[in-house]
């Protein structure tokens, strides 16, 4: 017997869509320069958020974020019944360690910049299977963490091609429930991780433009939808380059995206602020959906987006050792239906 | 699109579209500003070595002492957050000179405070200047015993 709720070979249909009901965004002061400064809560101007180290303040911003959400839409940490998130630091501590505070039941997720994408399929699941009524799902990333992690330490002079990108510093929140206002998830495709030899650190756009692209192809097959039936197709964390390389490949699966297509990226910073191909990291993605897409939603200027959380999935240890960097996309499809029951 | 396996052909296929995107990279105006950012920074040097001759310092001293303050100056400016700046824009300009070296021995000292004395900037003080020197030391090495045989 197949899965009622499962068409195709990846995509989840949901039979009663979980509604967005709330989000929390919270970002650096590099992303408050950038032209989406007006959708986020709140803008932190301070790396050290007022903390001892940049991993605290991360922790810091993905636990206001996740505060906000629950301030705007008028509920306690005991209303939710689980918790998901996830995040780049090792053992995704920035989650952890907000979940300590929080005290929610806390499913730990890891599907590098994609999580936040990840983490809205699996909360839709758990409401969609009538496993829970509230779910709280956020991630978060900041430069300087992300820097000393996978990189340098920040100080250290170092020159980057146009091909790098930059870690957005900021998160996003998102409180998904069975009924309310807001927008609905309606679709999720889970992706496959692909991994088409690409082992350039510095260009992970081209790295994730496989995933992001099969998943995109397999969600049209799968829903047997055309590009036209969206308003928007958007990827995490893609950035100039990897943007171009996804369009190129889904030309080739014969589906032409461009007209309606961008990457979180690229719209979180402006072209003056020096940072090469475009923002990335779990928060990049994270924010620009919390934010700006919601605000687009919810005033209506668009009534169905196609989002593409883009993860890159390597650590420091697997590229010194000489491995190639695997990509992931997960889609969702959000719709702005108002007022269900 | 069926199975998982991609073929070596599809890897290859994909490289030469990603060789197609990639921007040029721009090497001349790279190169451009290394030699005016190093070349500026040897000036300062030598500015600093005639300083100390014409205070009476012979060669040898006025050149270690040149190399000293240049060394002080970069780690002042790392501190300040300015050297990153210097070497992004100048690339080997900023880092090949000694200015670098320290640049590259402050970083991680700074960073590494969060982990303790011990095994935060005690054990990763040499994180990126330690390659340069084990394998430095070993060409030199290398380089004395070749001297040594064939001279």
């Amino acid at each position: 017997m197949t899965a009622p709720q499962k068409i195709g070979m990846q995509t989840i249909a949901f039979q009663s869509p979980p509604v967005i009901i709330s989000t929390g965004s919270v970002v650096g002061s590099r992303e408050g320069d950038g032209p989406l400064a007006g959708t986020f809560d709140k803008v932190v101007a301070d790396t050290y958020y007022g903390e001892k180290t940049w991993e605290k303040a991360e922790q810091r911003m993905m636990f206001d974020s996740m505060k906000k959400a629950l301030q705007k839409a008028n509920l306690q940490e005991n209303d939710i019944d689980f918790m998901l998130a996830g995040d780049l630091l090792n053992q995704i501590i920035s989650s952890t360690f907000t979940a300590r505070s929080l005290g929610i039941p806390f499913l730990g997720l890891y599907g590098a910049c994609s999580t936040m994408y990840e983490s809205l399929a699996v909360g839709a699941m758990m409401i969609g299977g009538g496993f829970a009524d509230r779910v709280l799902a956020g991630t978060s990333s900041h430069y300087c963490t992300a820097e000393r992690q996978y990189r340098f330490p920040v100080e250290q002079g170092t020159q980057r091609p146009m091909t790098a990108q930059w870690t957005v510093t900021g998160a996003g929140s998102m409180i998904l429930a069975k009924e309310g206002s807001g927008p609905v998830i309606t679709h999720a495709t889970i992706g496959r991780v692909i991994d088409m030899g690409q082992g350039d650190s510095q260009d992970m756009g081209a790295a994730m433009a496989p995933a992001a692209a099969d998943t995109i192809a397999r969600h049209f097959m799968d829903t047997g939808r055309t590009p036209e039936d969206y308003d928007l197709i958007i990827t995490g964390d893609l950035a100039t380059y990897g943007k171009r390389l996804t369009e190129e490949l889904l030309k080739q699966k014969g589906y032409d995206i461009s007209k309606r297509y961008t990457d979180c990226g690229i719209l979180i910073y402006s072209g003056s602020q020096d940072v090469h191909a475009g923002g990335s990291g779990c928060g990049c993605s994270a924010v620009v959906t919390c934010g700006y897409l919601m605000e687009l939603l919810n005033s209506e200027r668009y009534r169905r987006i196609l989002g593409i959380g883009t993860g890159a999935l390597l650590s420091s240890c697997s590229l010194q050792q000489g491995e190639t960097v695997p990509g992931i996309g997960h889609a969702v499809v959000i719709e702005s239906l108002k007022e269900r029951k | 699109m069926s199975g998982a396996a991609i073929s070596e052909k599809q890897k290859q296929d994909y490289a030469k579209i990603v060789k197609q995107f990639k921007p040029a990279q721009r090497i001349w105006r790279n190169i451009f500003w290394a030699f005016i950012v190093g070349g500026f920074i040897c000036l300062i040097g030598q500015f600093f070595i005639n300083i100390f001759l014409s205070q009476g310092l012979s060669t040898k001293e006025a050149n270690s002492a040149a190399s000293s303050t240049l060394i002080f100056i970069a780690a002042l400016l790392t501190g300040l957050g300015v050297y990153d700046e210097i070497s992004r824009f100048g690339g080997a300009g900023g880092i090949v000179p000694i200015t670098g070296f320290a640049n590259s021995m402050v970083a991680p000292a700074m960073e590494y405070r969060a982990e303790g004395l011990i095994f935060g900037v005690g054990a990763k003080l040499f994180t990126i200047a330690g390659p340069v020197l084990v394998w430095g030391i070993f060409t030199a090495w290398a380089a004395a015993i070749l001297y040594y045989f064939f001279k």
